[in-house]
Parts: structure tokens; sequence; C-alpha cells
């Protein structure tokens, strides 16, 4: 028997899993680097904005109510609010969004990231806590280096041992393949993208025949749409021509009926010809390869799952059929 | 065995399986979107108890799938509902009162319960910093300036004359207005100091130590020029009015930092990075209840220490604020083991 590995679409690099309470496993995928460089400078810029902002109807405020009489008092006054309003905003935004939002802060939500618990559990605050105290060290702290770097002196060369100090916490992410920064390890947490898939039909159901009426999947892309109108009844096929083939051609097929691509027309008739080749199929390729592919993909996945149901699952061409 | 011969799609259990339950999984789905877009708090009452259990059952849809059904598409529908369901189910709940509530009842003295060790080691360091501190300038007074920077001395030195000295530790009149402001944005500067001690614990604790070192000798050094001019008693009533919580908090965030260290320096039962997530989850719990007592110091630093200028109630206000801590710290919450009463 072929020992050959069932050929498998490359695992991908961001691909990870989490067990939820329940016990039951879940695919997430890690969010990209660049993406979540693009999230912090969204969030970075709204801080900017929300301290900028403040700064000015603070001193509007003070100067309207010292009209009179101004003094070192009042100017003092608003610096050191200053200062309080800026160690809140920089402290405590990243925290108070994720809390609030769940792990999102706004620029996670514009970029669809998410941070989770790197095990699946519920996301506590204190891991929340934890990632966004790091954010000093990691964030804060560089940016403010780069600006004295900028100065000469005695003072630009600490900075910058200082900056290649906290620079190897900046890159971290780079270094692990779990892109985690060190926030994320003292946290043990994940930062994932949370794309939104939408249900598309049945394929069985757009083939005409003895199928029930296509379930409600109003305003969905029809993946029979484009085909002529099938025959009346379904092409049958005989187990020998359905033992084939394998769970993964099952699904190389399905993604081809639901491609709508300008090539998939000879894409298809492609297929269609191999597989008449393969299965023996009397009388060469037929008129409608469309309609002929979802009725073996009908009839292929009908046999394979029934096959299932009695605990014989069959991963490729390469499995035996009927095997144990 | 039915011949797939005579197959239609109506016999397909995968089929039927999705016909039956499709409404639920596109309920799920319109929630979900709602929930992403406007956040769980817009839900209503109805919405909240469905909510779980929708989830549940598009977990049980998933696991039935997976068994059963060969239709890709549908599998990865699932997951990924299941996925975005498990985000808004388990993502932090932020009922903003009640978690505060329970922090501060709760969690802040369970985590420092749990963490005696660290915060007695970062006691001690902090303690011997200060004792070489104060013996070094109280034998020579050209130490100080070793341990004190000038930003911090704030033109208090061996040269400033006794009554200068003196005069510093009571306020005048004319002076309040200001030392309120300047007292407004200490709470932020030591809050920051807090912080930092913690976040640079992951440099295996060495940059934490060093900041324990440089602020405890930093205040023994302090301690022995006021000594040695005989005004101890009142140094000490003007500095513990506050001190007692905020060097309190500040050894609670050495600690902190020292988990951090200690947690990636000793991984113990778990793995290194297992370790250093539960240190870090805790620790960071601590450090956050201790911006809070670096508020309630910026308090009694900007308003009670100038408003008291008697010494003894100053010590009074002192130990009483440590007693209060104390007890708090080990009492509060009521379980001596708080994150077995969590589970």
């Amino acid at each position: 028997m072929a020992v050959a590995a069932p050929p498998k679409t490359p695992a991908k690099k961001n691909r990870r899993a989490i067990v939820t309470p329940e016990g039951v496993r879940l695919p997430v995928a890690l969010a990209d680097r660049g993406e979540r460089l693009a999230a912090v400078l969204i969030d970075l810029l709204i801080i900017t904005g929300a301290f900028v902002a403040l700064v000015l109807v603070l001193f509007g405020l003070i100067t309207l109510i010292a009209r009179q009489e101004f003094s070192s008092y009042w100017g003092s006054l608003s610096v050191a609010l200053t200062m309080v309003a800026g160690f809140l905003l920089r402290s405590f935004y990243f925290l108070v969004f994720e809390l609030r939002w769940q792990g999102q802060t706004p620029g996670k939500k514009v970029l669809g990231l998410r941070v989770v618990d790197r095990h699946g559990g519920p996301l506590r605050p204190e891991a929340l806590f934890a990632r966004n105290l790091m954010r000093e060290i990691e964030l804060f702290m560089p940016i403010s280096l780069i600006f004295q770097i900028s100065r000469l002196g005695i003072d630009g060369w600490m900075a910058l041992l200082a900056l290649v100090w906290t620079g190897i916490f900046v890159c971290l992410p780079l270094f692990n393949r779990d892109r985690m920064r060190a926030g994320d390890f003292i946290a043990g947490t994940w930062v994932v993208t949370t794309p939104k898939h939408v249900l598309e039909a049945d394929l069985t159901a757009s083939a005409a025949g003895g199928g029930p009426a296509r379930p409600l999947t109003a305003g969905q892309p029809e993946a029979a749409s484009t085909g002529a109108t099938p025959p009346e009844g379904r092409t049958r096929f005989s187990h020998a021509q359905l033992d084939v083939y394998g769970i993964y051609e099952l699904q190389m097929l399905e993604e081809l009926l639901r491609k709508n691509r300008p090539d998939s027309a000879q894409a298809m008739a492609a297929v269609c010809e191999r597989i008449c080749k393969k299965i023996g199929w009397p009388g060469g390729p037929p008129a409608d390869t469309r309609a002929f592919l979802e009725d073996y993909y009908a009839a292929l996945r009908a046999h394979l799952e029934s096959r299932m149901l009695f605990g014989d699952r069959r991963a490729s061409k390469h499995d035996a059929p009927g095997k144990k | 065995m039915s011949t797939p011969a005579d197959n239609n799609n109506g016999g397909l259990k995968s089929f039927v399986f999705r016909r039956e339950r499709e409404a639920a999984w596109r309920q799920f789905e319109s929630l979900l979107g709602k929930i992403e877009r406007r956040g769980l708090h817009t839900l209503d009452q109805d919405e909240l108890i469905r909510l779980p259990n929708l989830y549940r059952s598009t977990l049980s849809s998933l696991s039935v799938a997976r068994g059963i059904s060969l239709d890709r598409s549908l599998v990865r529908y699932l997951e990924n509902l299941a996925t975005r369901g498990y985000f808004s189910v388990y993502g932090a709940r932020a009922k903003t009162s009640s978690l505060i509530a329970d922090f501060f009842v709760n969690r802040l003295p369970a985590a420092v319960r749990g963490a005696v060790i660290p915060m007695l080691l970062s006691l001690l360091i902090f303690t011997f910093a200060a004792a070489v501190g104060f013996g070094f300038t109280m034998a020579n007074e050209d130490w100080y300036h070793a341990f004190m920077s000038e930003s911090s001395a704030q033109g208090r030195t061996p040269d400033t004359s006794t009554e200068d000295l003196r005069a510093g530790l009571f306020s005048d009149e004319d002076e309040k207005q200001l030392l309120d402001i300047f007292a407004a944005h200490l709470f932020s500067n030591n809050a920051g100091v807090g912080m930092l001690c913690f976040a640079v614990g992951i440099f295996f604790g060495i940059p934490t130590v060093l900041i324990l070192m440089t602020n405890g000798a930093m205040l023994g050094a302090f301690a022995a020029l006021y000594a040695d001019r005989g005004l101890s008693v009142e140094l000490w009533g003007w500095l513990l009015i506050h001190g007692t919580t905020e060097l309190l908090a500040v050894v609670l965030c050495g600690g902190a930092g020292l988990m951090l260290g200690g947690a990636l320096a000793f991984p113990g039962r778990h793995t290194r990075l297992e370790n250093l997530a539960r240190a870090g989850r805790q620790a960071a719990v601590i450090v956050i209840g201790c911006v809070g007592m670096f508020f309630v110091a910026g308090l009694l630093e900007g308003f009670g220490r100038q408003e008291i200028n008697t010494t003894w109630v100053r010590y009074l206000i002192a130990g009483a604020m440590l007693v209060f801590w104390l007890g708090y710290f080990a009492l509060s919450g009521g379980n001596r083991h708080g994150r077995r009463r969590a589970s």
C-alpha cells in the first residue's frame, strides 16, 4: 500500500489552537507583526490626540478662571495637571480599553486583532494588567529615549545604550514563533486576528434532482448560479467509481466548485477530464462539466460520510478503501 | 448500508443536520455581530441569557459537524463562529464597579498574601540599603552626595543650616499652595517608578534590586543628614505621614519585580514560560494595587503634610496607616488562600 502521506495544504505558521473551558479545540490565527505595529501606531495617535485636546481644554479653562489674577500658581497648577493627565493616559489607555472591549483597543479593533488567553481560558483582568504594565519599558521608554538621543553629549550616549537595551525588548516579537512581546510573556496571552467567515451554500443543495429546497441562505453567493440547468435527477455513480478518492480530493473539489475565478472553467474542464479517466466514465467527459462535478461531489461526499459513520475515515486516495 | 447510487442529498446526514441547526447559527451570528460592533453592554437582558446558550449549542454543532460532515466550508464557518463566541463569552468582563470591588476586597490582598517571600526579600533589600546609606553618611557627610541625586536633595545638603532644614519640615502659609500642586504630580512620578520597578524585573530582577537600593540608600542618607542635627524625630514625622503608605508600596512593587525575575530564573514545577505568566499575572495585581496606594500617599503628602504641622499627630497618622495596610493585606477577603476560593 502506498505510504505516501496525503498532500496537505502547507501548514501556515500562524495557526494555533486553543482549548475552550468546554474542552473544544478551536483554531486561532496569530496576528501579523505588521498589523500589530499598525494597531499600536493608531493607538499612539489617539493617545497623542487626546493629550493635546486635554491640554488645550485645561489651559483654556484655567485661563478663563484665572483671567484677573494669573499667577505662577495657575501656571504650575496647569503643568502639574498636565503631567498627571499624561501619566494616566499613557498608563491606562490600553488597559481600560482592553478591559472594557474584551481584549481590544481602538487600534486593535480597526485591524481586527484581539488579546486572548494562550490556553483558551477566560481572559482575566490580571492578564491585561500584566501585559499593559510592561508597555512602559517596551513602548514608552524607547520612544522617549529616541528623543533624548537627538541631543548630544554623554546623555545621548547613555540614552543610546539604554535604547539598545530596551531595543531587545521591542524586537522580542520578532524572535519567537508566537510573536509574543514581553507583556504577552508575563500575561500568558496571544494576540490573534478575528476574521469572519460567511456560511456558504451547501454544494449538494445546488444540484437539482431529489435534493430538498435550498436552506435559507438569502444573499449568499451561490455556487450553482453560473451553471446551466442541471439535468433532471442526478448522475449516478457506482461504488467502484466513488472508491477512487478520499476526503482530501473531495475537499479540493469543493474548493474548485466554490471559487469563482476567471480561469475556473478551464480548471473544471481539466479536473473533470481527469476524474472521468480515473473512474472510467463511459463516453468520455460530459458536456456540462459543472453539473457533472457537482453531482460527483454530492455522491462522493455522501459515500465518504456514510463510510465515516462506520468509523472509516479515508483521508485521501492513498488510503486503501474500506480499511479499518 | 444505503448504496451510494441511491443517494440524493435529502438523505445526506450532514445536509439534514445543517438544515435543522442553521437558524440557531444565524441567530448567534447576528448576536455576535452586534457585540462586535457595539459592545457587550448593549445587549438586553434576553440577549444576555441567550448568548451562552447559543454559544454552547454552536460548540456542540461544531463537534457534530467535525464528526459527520465533510463540507469543509461548513466546518470552517462553525469553527469561526465558535471562536468568535468564545471571545465574547470569555473575554474580560467589564462590570466596572464589581470588578473594582472584587479587586480590592479579594484579589489584591490574596495576591500579596501569596507572595510573602518576595515581599520580605524586597523589604530586606530596601532596609539594608537604607542602613548602608545612613551608616556611611553618619560616618562621613561627603557620602551624602554619593547617595543623593541633586534633584532629589532640593537644596537640602550638609551645607544647609539646621534652621533651614527644620523649617523645611514644617510648612508656612506662603508655600502651601505651591506644595499642593507639587504633590499632585508626585503621585504620577511615584506610581511611574513603582510600575517601572515591576516591569524591569523581567531582567532577572536585577534592575529592580538596583532601584530598591538607590531609593533605600537615598532615604538612609537623608535621614542621616537630619539625625546629625538632632532632627530625627521631626524628620521621621515628616517622612512617615505618607511614607508608611508610600514606602510600603515601593517595597510591594519591588517584590513584584522580584517575582518576575524569580519566575524566570527558577521555574519550579511548571515550564519557564508558564511560570512566568503565573507570576506575572499575580505580581501585576499587586502593582495595580500599588498605584492606588501611591494615590493615597500623594494625598497624604500633598494635603495631610501641609495641613498637619504637629509631629505627634503625624506619627499618629503614620502608625494608623501602617496598621490599616497590614491589617487589610492580612485579613481582607477573609480566606487565606484566595485562589482556592476563586475556582
